[in-house]
């Protein structure tokens, strides 16, 4: 279970987060919906670990593990996954190199054997058919030279490899087609599992259509102004943020 | 998003893993140079009146020359009358026949460097000329390349017994005057490594000298050779670790290399001398002067460097393209940590029709280590249908390193096709979270990018060498990002 209690946030003095509270049991997909630069991205990050923030006040607990005191590396071997809005370009670094590191990293942080290369390749060979990748990216450097669609498909190729029991998706659905979308959601749904809990960023509804939240969240001005059921989504389609806004105001 | 780059500057702090100090008698020299020392050098050495008579002359020269500033690096100056120029390990005087009568303590060295000779000879069936200090200990294998033709001795030896073929090659490619430290090692060249192959023969194995500098206060002053008559074949690897020390060394190896006829010429170096403390206290003064000469049609000769040790390395392996159709090639990785200077590059000379060259170039600066690329292209008017490629990458890690690029291209013929590429990048806090965030432990993952970015020159090393040259990265690199 995901517990973010009373979290207080900033970055080079500027206070993101003011309180916010979110909890996340196993099995479930919670949405987290709201306007720009209420800090939707910097929830994700200070779960999964990114330096440059300080937080002054709040705890975030998973499975009773205190996240905040953990390496970002440690919460990845906690079963912490973030699915990057922006995935990042690494030059000459192999893809499948590169995610073979992570998966023997977790492995080594968890006490557990290296995977054997066949396994390894036949996961891979697996995973994807499963996500739709086009094989000639698993050879390519991370990432470069990937179109918007390819790197986002890359992300949850990633975290269908990775099995996190806690995947974070940021705004997995900016900048995708339709087509993309579906295919992106439908490997997220077929890792949803009573293990597994999620947490969906998103700025539209429109991806909550084809991944189905069991709880929708607003965040605002750096807290949950208001939960509900995965119909408030489609309610702040059609009203925008503007009145929870001034109703958190 | 706002990322302090004080993460990027925790990673990077280790202590010198070869560092450690072998206790071995030294039949050394009085410090100093002179007309004296240099006699004492070649009689010591057993060499030939001609022999001394190059290195007097090499001496006169050197007396009128200037120290070059023109690099991009700072030290303060070098009193070449307080340094030693010979030191010898004492029991050469009864030269050992086999590994068995070689001095335990130096076996002992190298296993502490991982190298044991033993293992070396039977696995990976590499010849290894190891000098030490600055004589031939050790040759292995000298009957099977004997077999094929190939002579690999020490220069020493080569002077003794292939007269000839030294007197016709040596300093053809360097000439004496060359430079600063170029005559300076004619005049004091302590020993190194003389290769011939002879005609239309592959050497049968990579070809390995392993250097060492161990004596306080001794400038060591290699002299390499490699011959490739016509048609022959020869990869030349070149690796080096010093023991940790206080008081800065000057280094000043001279190498030549001559390919005839279709030959080439491979020449790997991993070259890690101690560079000297956080602060930049001692380390190794690296004055090298590296040129290849394609003397012959279609001949080829390929410098491969990967540059991680000494406090300041100035360094240009070269290739003279004269033989018609004649390739040169430059892969280069040179990292620069704490407070090491580099300034290398290479220069690429085409003389002849239709000559080719290549330059791949990538340093990586982190600390408040300085690396320039210093490069030269030159088309002659003989040159016609010329080509060059340069591509020239630097890569920072933190705010307190540097990254300097000096190309000269001059062309002389209006058929020459000369390309350039270059850029500078920064290991950034987004590519370490990335990799972090899917349980890459914080070295693992900048030697991941590392590695990354040196892909091209690894993969032109042996496949031996990479390995190690990989390791020796990461481990240079520790504690370099955060």
């Amino acid at each position: 279970m995901l517990k973010i209690e009373n979290l207080h946030a900033e970055i080079d003095g500027k206070p993101i987060l003011r309180g916010l509270t979110l909890t996340i049991g196993k099995g479930e997909v919670h949405a987290i919906m709201g306007p720009n630069g209420s800090g939707k991205s910097t929830l994700s990050y200070l779960i999964a670990g990114r330096p440059g923030y300080t937080v002054t006040e709040g705890s975030i607990t998973w499975n009773g593990k205190d996240l905040l005191a953990l390496e970002p590396e440690e919460r990845a071997g906690e079963g912490v996954f973030l699915a990057f809005q922006y995935p990042v370009e690494i030059p000459g670094v192999n893809n499948v190199y590169m995610l073979r590191a992570a998966v023997n990293g977790i492995r080594k942080y968890r006490g557990e054997p290296e995977i054997s290369a066949v396994d390894f390749l036949n996961l891979v060979k697996t995973k994807t058919r499963e996500i739709g990748l086009k094989e000639g990216l698993l050879n390519r450097p991370v990432n470069q030279g990937f179109s918007g669609g390819e790197k986002k498909r890359n992300e949850v190729f990633q975290m269908s490899i990775l099995e996190p029991s806690l995947a974070i998706l940021d705004e997995t659905d900016s900048g995708l087609d339709i087509d993309a979308l579906k295919i992106v959601a439908d490997g997220v749904n077929r890792l949803r599992s009573p293990d597994r809990a999620f947490m969906v960023v998103t700025h539209y509804q429109r991806l909550l259509d084809y991944i189905v939240p069991d709880h929708v969240h607003v965040l605002a001005n750096g807290r949950i102004v208001k939960s509900g059921p995965r119909e408030l989504a489609l309610e702040l389609e059609a009203k925008g943020y503007d009145w929870l806004l001034e109703e958190a105001a | 998003m706002a990322t302090p780059q004080t993460e990027v500057s925790e990673l990077l702090n280790r202590k010198y893993d070869a560092g450690f100090y072998t206790d071995i008698e030294q039949d050394q020299a009085p410090p100093g140079l002179n007309e004296d020392i240099i006699r004492l050098i070649s009689s010591k050495k057993e060499e030939p009146e001609w022999m001394l008579q190059w290195r007097l002359r090499a001496f006169e020269r050197w007396q009128k020359m200037p120290e070059p500033k023109w690099a991009h690096v700072h030290y303060p100056p070098i009193d070449y009358q307080a340094l030693c120029y010979y030191s010898a390990p004492k029991s050469r005087a009864n030269a050992p026949k086999s590994l068995d009568e070689v001095d335990p303590k130096l076996l002992e060295t190298y296993k502490k460097l991982g190298i044991p000779l033993e293992e070396q000879m039977m696995l990976a069936g590499v010849a290894v000329d190891a000098v030490f200090d600055s004589v031939s200990v050790h040759t292995t294998f000298k009957d099977k390349l004997a077999a094929a033709g190939v002579i690999f001795c020490s220069f020493s030896e080569a002077v003794r017994e292939h007269p000839d073929l030294v007197r016709k090659y040596l300093g053809s490619v360097v000439p004496q005057g060359d430079n600063y430290f170029a005559a300076l090692n004619s005049a004091v060249f302590s020993d190194g490594s003389f290769v011939y192959i002879p005609p239309n023969t592959r050497c049968p194995m990579e070809l390995s000298t392993y250097f060492r500098i161990n004596a306080m206060n001794t400038g060591q002053f290699e002299r390499t050779l490699v011959v490739a008559d016509a048609g022959s074949y020869v990869s030349y690897l070149e690796g080096c670790t010093a023991p940790q020390r206080d008081e800065n060394q000057l280094h000043a190896a001279v190498v030549e290399l001559v390919a005839l006829d279709n030959a080439e010429i491979k020449y790997s170096t991993v070259q890690n001398w101690y560079p000297g403390d956080e602060e930049g206290r001692g380390g190794i003064y690296n004055f090298v002067t590296k040129r290849g000469d394609c003397r012959g049609r279609n001949s080829k000769i390929s410098w491969t460097q990967v540059e991680t040790g000494s406090a300041i390395t100035w360094k240009y392996p070269s290739c003279v393209l004269k033989g018609e159709n004649s390739v040169g090639e430059f892969y280069s990785v040179a990292v620069t940590h704490h407070r090491q200077q580099a300034d290398t590059g290479t220069k690429m000379i085409h003389l002849g029709r239709n000559t080719r060259s290549t330059i791949i170039s990538k340093g990586i600066s982190a600390g408040r280590g300085q690396n320039a690329y210093r490069g030269l292209v030159r088309i002659a008017k003989s040159a016609e249908n010329a080509r060059n490629y340069t591509q020239c990458d630097s890569l920072l890690m933190g705010n307190e390193c540097g990254a300097h690029t000096f190309p000269y291209v001059e062309v002389r013929n209006a058929s020459a096709k000369v390309e350039h590429e270059a850029s500078t990048s920064k290991i950034s806090e987004d590519q370490l979270f990335y990799l972090r965030s899917r349980g890459i432990g914080s070295e693992d993952a900048v030697n991941l990018i590392v590695n990354g970015f040196c892909k091209e020159v690894f993969k032109e090393l042996p496949m031996e060498f990479a390995v190690e040259a990989q390791k020796l990265l990461n481990i240079t690199l520790e504690g370099a990002v955060g």
